[in-house]
């Protein structure tokens, strides 16, 4: 076990969800710069896994530590240090997309339009911005949603399905931003069955039934 | 959490500018700036669907409009109903809309993201309750002397009417919260929240309902108005936390 003060640590949690018994003990540490992959067959308890790591979901037993203290105690810094980005994005279909950005990004730190515009410019819906986002396709709304984790600015990112929806193109970019987080001493949690073609440090955990 | 938020010369461009995995402060975001943007967002969401705001508004309107049709000969008898049908349906419109507090944040993983914003649960939970009342409460307010003068209610007595109606359903938009927080997870929850919601509201129908009838009697209702303050002050106070542990317990179930 790895037990660096720094980074993410998750401590054989167990979760039950009525009588499922969904996640058996499973224990992991992700520590700066690096990229975990968290993958398995459907129902093995991904989703659930990112949740408690982000501390929405209270596991049964085990416990999640952030920077070696436990996330109960540290709810605030620990929550601004990440970002989760759900299955759903997450998005208001009557808000624009810069609406949308500003109102969720604006909690957590001031952020300047221009700065919100960088980052759809950078995922590539820089046209949508001012597009009420039930408008946009499935894949620019996940666009969007890239756009918010990217205009976070946190260390942690914990990404649930980043490729469905998105184009080849799409799958390169979340790639790459991967790649720019994690060398610029990020780490990621990331679901994902799509293979990542990452040079930097990139481990995957197998969830199994 | 800094008060320096608000300058705007923290030009931090590039790329992996952020501090570093180490163990930093909260949110950047003070919870009063954090809470104003809420509000800002619930009001620009309500503008932008405004058969939400006014579906409760038209209820109020249609049922109180039909007591006077039902009763039609019979003025005498329709003034002295007119307090308590006013307040009836003020009590079930403002329901109507209660139960979508917190579900349409709910179902589109929104309120996750709120969850974690580092920001308090309970500021959130003002923030958008607050919002909510100026949408529905408020705007119930503003339309009941319209309903005031169809139900022949006295205009000596509109103060005291919408002074009453301002405090009851303010009021019920907390105690909605804790209902509507507790019912977020399940399909069918707005069954739900009345019944938890209802019996909690029978001291404000009881007092609101009285305060305008004793104005209408020509008796002084401030006894009936400082208890409905009172409880104003008391749900305004705890409810938020309630309901921000109801959420919680909620998201976390």
């Amino acid at each position: 076990m790895d037990s660096a003060p720094q980074g993410l640590t998750i401590e054989k949690i167990h979760v039950w969800r009525g009588d499922r018994h969904v996640l058996k003990g499973v224990s992991l540490a992700l520590s700066p710069g690096e990229l975990l992959q968290v993958a398995g067959p459907n129902g093995t308890g991904k989703t659930t896994l990112l949740r408690v790591a982000c501390g929405l979901l209270r596991p049964d037993q085990g416990g999640v530590a952030w920077c070696g203290r436990p996330i109960a105690g540290i709810r605030p810094q620990f929550q601004s240090a990440l970002v989760y980005a759900a299955h759903e994005p997450a998005l208001k279909g009557d808000l624009t997309a810069l609406e949308n950005l500003r109102y969720l990004v604006g909690l957590r730190r001031s952020v300047r339009t221009a700065e919100l515009e960088a980052a759809l410019e950078r995922t590539g819906v820089a046209a949508c911005a001012q597009l009420p986002v039930r408008v946009l396709s499935a894949g620019q709304r996940r666009r969007v949603a890239l756009a918010r984790v990217l205009a976070m600015r946190s260390p942690l990112w914990m990404l649930d399905e980043p490729f469905t929806n998105l184009d080849a193109a799409g799958s390169a970019l979340v790639t790459d931003l991967l790649r720019e987080h994690v060398s610029g001493g990020g780490s990621a949690l990331v679901v994902a069955h799509h293979e990542i073609v990452l040079s930097a440090r990139l481990r995957r955990l197998e969830l199994q039934g | 959490m800094s008060m320096a938020d608000a300058e705007p010369g923290e030009a931090r461009s590039g790329e992996a500018s952020h501090p570093g995995n180490a163990l930093g402060g909260g949110p950047e975001v003070s919870a009063a700036r954090a809470m104003a943007l809420v509000v800002r967002r619930e009001l620009r969401l309500s503008f932008r669907r405004p058969e939400q705001v006014l579906q409760p508004l038209v209820f109020f309107l249609i049922v109180t409009t039909l007591f006077p049709l039902g009763l039609s000969l019979q003025l005498s008898l329709l003034r002295d109903m007119a307090p308590g049908v006013l307040w009836v349906a003020a009590l079930l419109s403002s329901l109507l809309s209660l139960d979508a507090l917190f579900k349409s944040d709910a179902d589109d993983g929104t309120l996750d993201q709120l969850a974690l914003s580092g920001q308090s649960l309970t500021a959130i939970v003002v923030a958008k309750t607050a919002a909510h009342w100026l949408v529905s409460g408020a705007a119930l307010v503003l339309v009941s002397p319209l309903v005031g003068v169809a139900l022949g209610i006295p205009v000596a007595i509109f103060p005291t009417l919408l002074g009453s109606l301002a405090l009851g359903t303010l009021s019920l938009s907390w105690l909605g919260a804790i209902g509507a927080g507790l019912t977020v997870g399940l399909k069918r929850g707005n069954v739900l929240v009345s019944l938890v919601v209802l019996p909690l509201a029978m001291p404000l129908l009881i007092f609101g309902a009285g305060a305008t009838d004793r104005a209408a009697a020509g008796i002084s209702s401030a006894g009936a108005l400082y208890l409905l303050g009172s409880l104003c002050v008391f749900t305004c106070t705890l409810a938020p936390f309630a309901a921000a542990a109801a959420l919680r317990i909620t998201l976390e179930g």
